[in-house]
């Protein structure tokens, strides 16, 4: 209880404190969950809204959307590893656009991968849930396919607004993937979570559990955020 | 039911089938529909009806037989003919709004048009349903007949050629029938409106269409004008039908 009450004054003191290694943990960790995230949403939910659309949706893409959520992180980073190290299939390779590895665009490649299934499948889920009726009705006025989709999308708004924040929730909360591709760099890569680790190790309870509640506090809020959008999406 | 000045065929079905694996919905339908007319189909649930209305906007294709629109065929998911497959509209018996307002539900059609003053115009046809108070309001706050009067007005304000409605009215209180039976008279004669009706009420039929079709089991068993088919009707179905008996 003392080492809790402990960690709650010490996040707190983290927080209000102009410590720049910690505010560059809280950047780092936002960065690459954000950024992870944007991409995750930018090719997740058009795809979400095609499966969610279509009438017989493909078996094998089910199949493999639901393995891919599946998949435990450290295993989907450790894939990511044995892609784009030099010796990788890609990594190999020497192209400009592939990440190497312990650099924040390898961690924000492996989120990225990580968010993707997660947000499809819940755009899916939610585009289903619209109104079939809707849908025949909005193509009798005489929309595209394309049209159809973006009413649907918006009509199924508070749903995907819920895969941002399953998203956001996965990502920020997430280790095994970014310590294996971002290596825990001091100053480069190192997250909230990758610290926590490397805190506790060090035998840090303290200073582990105050970037805990850091974390904690990023997950709350980010979350606030979201679900406000939320609000205002289901009454917009 | 007056002279609306009716042309030449719109529709020419011959034949049609639409079958969803081993059920067809409906069987061998052949009939012309004409330019300025409405058409009444009756009969049993389930018996084709609204799969019928679903091929005449081109929301599915025919599984066999010819459909033609002003001759020709329609693809339905061709972007080429997607002009011509706005020129038909359907209002469902179920009023599917967007959880917008109705103002902005009215709009939709336009606004998938690229057309301007969307809201305007949207304004000015629910004025026509008398709904203009209402235009601000959530589509959720809507009763179900108001809710089916914005559904009206969303489908007129885009001036189709061809309104299909699908048991429009029921369920509705009396009032709310008439409204939207005069308001779809009144699209008729001002701009020649063809209309194809859907219902199980057989004085709304009577009320409303120049010919009444009888769909049973998929096939149209009798087509005739409306005081032909209530007085006179040629197959010992549609008599029975008329006057109530259960068809088998």
């Amino acid at each position: 209880m003392d080492d809790l009450l402990k960690g709650l004054l010490g996040a707190l003191r983290l927080l209000v404190s102009a410590d720049p290694q910690v505010w560059g943990i809280i950047g780092t960790s936002l960065r690459v969950s954000l950024t992870a995230l944007g991409l995750g949403a930018l090719l997740g939910i058009p795809a979400g809204a095609w499966l969610g659309l279509r009438v017989k949706r493909p078996r094998w893409a089910l199949a493999l959307l639901y393995t891919a959520m599946g998949v435990p992180p450290v295993v989907l980073g450790l894939l990511v590893y044995v892609f784009i190290s030099r010796s990788g299939i890609l990594g190999s390779l020497g192209l400009p656009f592939i990440p190497r590895l312990f650099t924040v665009e390898a961690m924000i490649v492996a989120q990225a991968l990580r968010a993707l299934p997660l947000v499809t499948t819940l755009t899916m889920s939610a585009v289903m849930g619209v109104d079939a009726g809707l849908k025949q009705q909005v193509l009798a006025l005489g929309a595209t396919r394309l049209q159809l989709a973006a009413v649907v999308l918006r009509e199924a708004r508070t749903g995907v607004v819920v895969a941002l924040v399953g998203g956001f929730a996965a990502l920020i909360s997430e280790v095994g993937a970014v310590m294996l591709v971002g290596g825990n760099v001091a100053g480069q890569t190192r997250v909230l979570t990758t610290a926590i680790v490397l805190e506790t190790g060090q035998g840090n309870f303290d200073r582990a559990l105050a970037l805990g509640f850091v974390l904690l506090t990023l997950a709350f809020v980010g979350n606030l955020l979201l679900t406000r959008l939320q609000a205002v999406s289901a009454h917009g | 039911m007056a002279d609306f000045g009716m042309g030449a065929a719109l529709f020419q079905l011959e034949s049609v089938t639409r079958c969803y694996g081993a059920r067809c919905a409906v069987s061998g339908v052949t009939f012309d529909l004409r330019r300025g007319e409405t058409l009444a189909l009756v009969g049993p649930s389930g018996a084709g009806k609204s799969t019928l209305l679903r091929l005449l906007n081109f929301l599915e294709a025919p599984s066999s037989g010819v459909l033609h629109f002003e001759g020709r065929p329609i693809d339905p998911l061709a972007s080429s003919d997607l002009p011509t497959r706005r020129r038909v509209t359907t209002v469902f018996q179920r009023p599917a709004l967007l959880r917008q307002s109705a103002r902005e539900n009215v709009a939709y059609g336009l606004r998938l048009r690229g057309l301007d003053n969307a809201l305007a115009r949207a304004d000015a046809a629910l004025e026509r349903v008398g709904l203009l108070a209402r235009a601000g309001d959530a589509a959720h706050t809507l009763s179900g007949g108001e809710a089916q009067r914005v559904a009206l007005a969303r489908a007129l304000v885009i001036e189709p050629d061809v309104l299909l409605l699908d048991e429009p009215t029921a369920n509705l209180d009396p009032a709310n029938v008439r409204l939207i039976e005069a308001a779809t008279l009144a699209e008729r004669r001002a701009r020649g409106l063809t209309c194809v009706w859907v219902t199980h009420n057989l004085a709304q039929a009577r009320r409303v269409a120049d010919r009444v079709g009888l769909m049973l089991d998929g096939e149209l068993v009798e087509l005739a004008a409306a005081d032909h088919f209530f007085d006179a009707p040629t197959d010992p179905r549609a008599a029975a039908y008329v006057i109530g008996e259960r068809l088998a």
